[in-house]
């Protein structure tokens, strides 16, 4: 099965996969293990306490409530195992690339084959074609291809180069063309690969604030449970004795309510769902994370992501496609569109930019203007764009054609004793106002030199953008986007986007000054970013996600990584922390809820003897006391399975307010988690009731 | 007009009575805790107790303020009472004995007027004015102060300032219960209560036998006793009595009194914390539990559902003629829905489910609406649950009022859930298995049981009314109710201003549209729901023992 298949598929639960974890779910029945799960632990103890009183006493109804008491603490470790066995399955996968390799180490104008293990932070190492890099570092030396697919899944190799932004190599992965000298950033035994295997094998997992939380809000609840049934006993003994001449039942007798019974009492009302499930519904969270080919450092910070209240976005590359693109040609009085649109498309081929690519593809799409390639128009001589010039244009049957920046392009008509006139000016204007760039088209025929038009460039918003931040307002969240370009752009692009908020001619220590000023507000910020000076912001900033093409700088500053590097991503990344706290709180309520209807199952089942008007309580007509307990029991343990699935794959999360998202889940597990019980109860009790003894 | 009209009209009236009034005395209550005047008196008060007014303190001085009060009132108390022979305007009374002594000091000062002692017979009258009457007032006073550091805690941000204790204390007396309880005593004197200093009198009755009647300041104790949801009465019949509670509409002003304190602090609230519906939502929760407990006890008590009364066509036992079933069984709700514990009826003749409904008032944790400050910190701490249950929901951290409800304010809520559940359970069962607490109980089966589980409730929540027919002038029970008074109302009150501390602290997070309203009818729903569903998970099994075994069969 090849990675991407297994990430695809890693949402659904199969049953192999129960049985494969079951070795791992008995292994966890060990109390040393257990004791951090304290409800599970009481339900241990009670496994343990009636399977001794089973034992002393034989009957079908004792055997039956142990081994489903035992059953409810297997269930519960096996939703965990199950969470970390698909975590197992990846780390193996990740260990398979973290072969022991031999490093070619750099010193001076010498190279040393050493293990790489032995590598330290600031070692020189040579990798060529072939050849897998021994360790995390930055290239700082020469330019190759990579396969990385080793981490991301990714086949297609991406291009590794000294400076910039694209210097950072993951040990791992493989070069595949050219030669480079790697610095080695990492210590031993902390690479990148080493921190991906132990985040999604959740060795050093640690639980998150909510979960903290949480746990601290179940042992409460089970405290109130336990002084609840513990102070019932000399309340039943003193009810049997104060009627005397009613015969001793299964559940009640002289000494009070049997171990059995009140055994099973506890387990059913102490908080057991959520017990069962919290872990795995954490460990699952950080999984569908990593399925997304995002790695967080911490839970903490997936948390962290469903708090988030202002996201900083980058303009280029997550709110628009990464170049401007021709959306206009504008020309000049007496000269006609098509004659622009000629003039500009001839003046572009041979311009390889992004921009004058555009201005080719556009000029076909709306003039119909077949795409001529430089070698066909023989007598034509090419001048190609360079950064001195600002320019770029052809030479062809004595007319020049030049388009550029519009103060190069018009100082060049200048130049050749051309005078543009007043209305040039208007339209660049007009178009930088706008938030376009303005690019000028010039000629020069003979001896008359003028200005044909100006072409709009400007950014293009990337389809879908607007919804998604409309979604994101509904959520709550303020998107706010970064951008070098001067307000008046930001504006028109930020207006065309949705965004609620734009940081214009940004800098890096404004960015950071951004941060600091929202978080002072309370707000959390996430954000993303790729660059060495994005690493103090990404540090500062809640959630920040780091782009795994970027600087090692950058990776280290932030508290994810996205492997496929894409900054949208983000706004995933924030749905799946809130579906993480969403599908804590709806198990909680829901496990709140489930006690109703055991309370009527069990109380006239221990009191209908004693005071027969109890015995009204009895609203699903279970068939017999013993019944009726054993029912509860079982349909405690059964439901702690049937909401594996959901716990590992969270509850449906939509974007919307909080006042919907919340009457939504509340009928479905406050509601939902009062009624069902009652009915899975009624129904196994219908089954059971043919059974011996009951 | 139908009995049920009759009670349907007496409530409606003094929900409309409430409505009008709760908004300017909640103002009026804002403006006493939020100004930084201090008037001529309370100078004088700061001065002699060497207090300075004008400096905040963080929870702990808070607390230990608090603390600090309450052992020296308990003190104090306990000393007069045992001193008494020796002391003026004693009436020839005896000192009490210890364990009364004690268990009444500590039942005062604890706002639970539970009381373990006849009033008429037992206590002269300087222990009622200078003893009893004065805790009437203090007590009911920490309540609001505890009350008004728990709102400051949600209103103030990176601060550890939650204002002053002996403040507080001082303005909740002088400038809001003396006042009202002034104008309420007159209005009770005009109808018809005792206010005298007069010698018992003796008198003949009709039957030919003879009978001393004690008069006495009944007025002035009266209005305290109900204003400060405080509950001992003068005489041990309470306001069953005639001299207590002369007819049918002072009957009415005392419902009145008892709940207008507690329904008029979330309109404090809501101001201190700047938003008015938030309050509003605490208000509706409190009304809707409130109007539904009212409701069923009249029901109950209504349509009789139990042997006598079906014989007889109402459930009149233990009833005043002059009140009739409707019009006490709504005295005794408002009774138990607060933390006054007066009676005017006998609990214990109430139908099993009546009485099961007043217990359940109490084991709510009396929050609807509650003492006085008592209720409003109770609900805050609830509402605290609920935000944290429900909020994760919306996929946030939950908070309430812009304060993140992280890992230390869910252990401070939750310690403060604990304390009176486990109280009322362990005494209740520490009672029934044990020969001290047997012997106290007057009746058997469930209806017995009922009693010793109504005692430990109404001490743990510190109500102080008593079911009846249990005999709890033993040292076993004054102790034991005596522990379960103290440890049920300090324990609480240093949760809540631990919980205060830590909200006070915090940086406030800012609302919108991901944040979970509090002051929709969803929320007032989602509290109410899980508030009940809480209290009867804990209490079913009790309860099905008691009242529930009695009203089914």
């Amino acid at each position: 099965m090849s990675t991407s298949e297994r990430r695809v598929g890693g949402g659904l639960l199969d049953p192999g996969q129960l049985v494969r974890s079951l070795p791992a779910a008995l292994a966890k029945l060990n109390p040393r293990t257990l004791w951090r799960n304290p409800v599970m632990l009481i339900v241990e103890i009670g496994a343990v306490f009636t399977t001794v009183l089973a034992i002393l006493d034989p009957t079908f109804f004792g055997w039956a409530i142990v081994v489903w008491l035992w059953l409810t603490v297997v269930f519960a470790n096996l939703a965990e195992a199950v969470a970390e066995g698909r975590g197992k399955a990846q780390a193996a996968t990740l260990r398979a690339a973290k072969r022991d390799t031999v490093a070619r180490k750099l010193v001076g104008d010498a190279i040393e084959t050493v293990g790489a293990p032995e590598l330290r932070p600031g070692d020189r190492v040579v990798v060529e074609a072939g050849e897998i890099i021994p360790g995390d570092g930055d290239v700082v030396e020469g330019i190759a291809s990579v396969d990385e697919s080793a981490i991301t899944g990714e086949s297609a190799p991406v291009i590794r180069e000294s400076g910039g932004d694209r210097s950072a190599v993951t040990g791992g992965t493989k070069v595949l063309s050219d030669r480079i000298v790697v610095e080695i950033t990492q210590r031993p035994g902390e690479s990148f690969i080493d921190r991906m295997i132990s985040l999604v094998e959740g060795a050093n997992r640690q639980k998150t604030p909510n979960e903290i939380a949480l746990n601290i809000l179940l042992a409460a609840l089970t405290v109130i449970f336990l002084a609840a049934t513990a102070t019932m006993q000399p309340m039943a003994i003193y009810a049997k004795a104060a009627n005397p001449g009613i015969p001793d039942s299964l559940a009640l007798t002289g000494d009070g309510v049997t171990g059995l019974v009140l055994v099973s009492l506890l387990v059913c009302l102490i908080p057991t769902t959520i017990g069962a499930l919290l872990s795995a519904i954490g460990i699952a969270g950080m999984d569908r994370l990593v399925q997304r080919n995002v790695l967080a450092m911490s839970g903490r910070a997936v948390e962290a992501a469903g708090d988030v209240n202002t996201l900083l976005l980058d303009k280029t590359g997550t709110i628009t496609l990464g170049d401007r693109q021709a959306a206009e040609f504008v020309p000049v009085a007496e000269v006609g569109e098509e004659e622009l649109a000629l003039a500009a498309q001839l003046s572009s081929l041979a311009d390889e930019t992004p921009e004058g690519r555009s201005i080719v593809v556009f000029a076909k799409r709306a003039y119909g203007l077949r795409e001529r390639e430089p070698g066909e128009l023989a007598t034509a001589e090419w001048v190609p764009f360079t950064a001195q010039t600002r320019m770029s244009g052809v030479n062809m049957d004595g007319r020049q054609v030049r388009k550029g920046a519009a103060t190069a392009v018009m100082k060049w008509v200048r130049d050749h004793g051309g005078h543009p006139t007043d209305q040039v000016g208007h339209l660049v204007d007009g178009i930088s106002a706008s938030g376009g760039t303005p690019l000028v088209v010039g000629e020069v025929d003979g001896d008359k030199a003028r200005v044909l038009g100006v072409i709009h460039l400007k950014d293009v918003v990337k389809p879908g953008m607007a919804e998604r931040f409309a979604e994101m307002r509904r959520m709550g969240i303020r998107t706010v986007m970064i951008t070098g370009d001067n307000p008046l752009t930001a504006k028109a692009i930020a207006d065309e986007a949705g965004v609620d908020d734009f940081l214009a001619e940004a800098t890096p220590e404004d960015k950071l000054a951004l941060i600091k000023k929202e978080q002072e507000g309370g707000r959390l910020v996430a954000m993303t970013g790729d660059g060495t000076n994005d690493a103090p912001a990404l540090a500062q900033s809640d959630v920040g996600v780091a782009m795994n093409t970027g600087t090692s700088a950058a990776k280290e500053a932030g508290n994810m990584v996205d492997l496929d590097s894409n900054p949208t991503k983000l706004i995933e990344i924030v749905e799946i922390g809130k579906q993480l706290l969403i599908t804590r709180g709806a198990l909680t309520t829901f496990s709140i809820a489930n006690d109703v209807a055991k309370y009527f199952a069990i109380i006239p089942a221990m009191f209908a003897a004693v005071y027969p008007g109890l015995d009204t309580l009895n609203i699903m007509r279970l068939s017999s006391p013993q019944s009726a307990i054993l029912s509860a029991v079982i349909l405690n343990a059964l439901i702690i399975i049937a909401l594996i699935p959901l716990a590992l794959r969270g509850v449906r999360y939509r974007p919307a307010g909080a006042a919907k998202l919340l009457s939504r889940n509340l009928y479905l597990y406050g509601l939902g988690g009062v009624v069902a019980p009652f009915i899975g109860i009624k129904l196994i009790d219908l089954i059971i009731q043919f059974f011996p003894g009951m | 007009m139908g009995t049920a009209t009759a009670g349907a009209l007496f409530v409606a009236s003094l929900i409309l009575a409430l409505a009008l009034v709760h908004r300017p005395l909640g103002d009026h209550m804002y403006r006493v805790y939020t100004t930084t005047r201090h008037l001529a008196a309370e100078r004088l008060i700061y001065r002699l107790l060497g207090v300075n007014a004008d400096a905040e303190q963080r929870w702990s001085a808070y607390a230990r303020g608090v603390l600090a009060f309450s052992v020296v009132s308990i003190l104090f108390l306990y000393g007069l009472q045992r001193l008494q022979d020796k002391l003026f305007l004693s009436l020839g009374m005896d000192p009490v004995p210890d364990h009364v002594a004690w268990n009444t000091a500590v039942s005062f000062v604890t706002n639970t007027n539970w009381q373990a002692y006849s009033g008429e017979s037992t206590m002269g009258h300087l222990t009622q004015m200078a003893g009893l009457a004065v805790q009437n007032f203090v007590s009911a006073a920490v309540g609001m102060a505890v009350a008004m550091a728990l709102v400051r805690g949600f209103a103030r941000n990176r601060t550890d300032n939650l204002g002053n204790f002996w403040v507080d204390l001082v303005r909740g007396t002088v400038r809001i219960l003396l006042p009202i309880a002034f104008v309420g005593a007159l209005v009770l004197v005009a109808g018809g209560l005792v206010q005298n200093f007069a010698a018992p009198q003796e008198i003949a009755t009709l039957t030919g036998g003879a009978q001393s009647v004690t008069g006495g300041p009944v007025a002035s104790q009266e209005v305290i006793k109900e204003l400060g949801t405080n509950g001992g009465g003068f005489y041990n019949v309470n306001s069953a009595h005639p001299f207590e509670n002369a007819t049918s509409w002072t009957n009415w002003f005392e419902i009145f009194l008892i709940l207008v304190l507690p329904f008029s602090l979330p309109r404090t609230f809501g101001r201190m914390v700047g938003q008015k519906r938030q309050g509003n939502a605490v208000l509706a929760v409190m009304a809707v539990l409130a109007l539904a407990s009212v409701t069923l006890t009249n029901v109950f008590e209504l349509t009789g559902n139990a042997t006598v009364p079906q014989a007889v066509g109402a459930a009149m036992e233990g009833k005043e003629v002059r009140f009739g079933v409707a019009n006490s069984a709504t005295f005794g709700a408002a009774t138990t829905l607060t933390s006054t514990g007066a009676v005017d009826s006998f609990h214990d003749s109430y139908t099993p489910l009546g009485g099961m409904m007043v217990m359940f008032n109490m084991m709510l944790g009396e929050v609807a609406p509650g003492g006085v400050g008592a209720g409003l910190y109770g609900m805050l701490v609830l509402a605290v649950i609920t935000v944290f249950v429900a909020g994760l929901m919306v996929g946030r951290t939950p908070e309430y009022l812009g304060k993140r409800i992280g890992a230390r304010e869910i252990k401070l809520a939750s310690l403060y859930f604990l304390v009176t559940p486990i109280l009322v359970l362990t005494g209740t069962a520490l009672a029934m298995g044990n020969a001290d607490g047997l012997a106290g109980m007057l009746n058997t089966g469930p209806h017995g049981f009922s009693e010793v589980l109504y005692a430990f409730t109404s001490a743990s929540n510190n109500n102080g009314s008593a079911f009846g027919g249990l005999t709890v002038n033993t040292p076993w029970y004054d102790t034991a109710l005596g522990l379960c008074m103290a440890l049920g109302r300090f324990l609480p009150i240093i949760f809540v201003l631990a919980l205060a501390g830590s909200l006070a602290r915090q940086a406030p997070v800012p609302e919108s549209a991901g944040t979970l309203p509090t002051h929709r009818p969803q929320f007032v729903g989602m509290v109410v729901g899980v508030t009940l569903i809480l209290i009867a998970l804990t209490f079913l099994p009790a309860l099905a023992l008691g009242p529930l075994a009695e009203g089914l069969s």
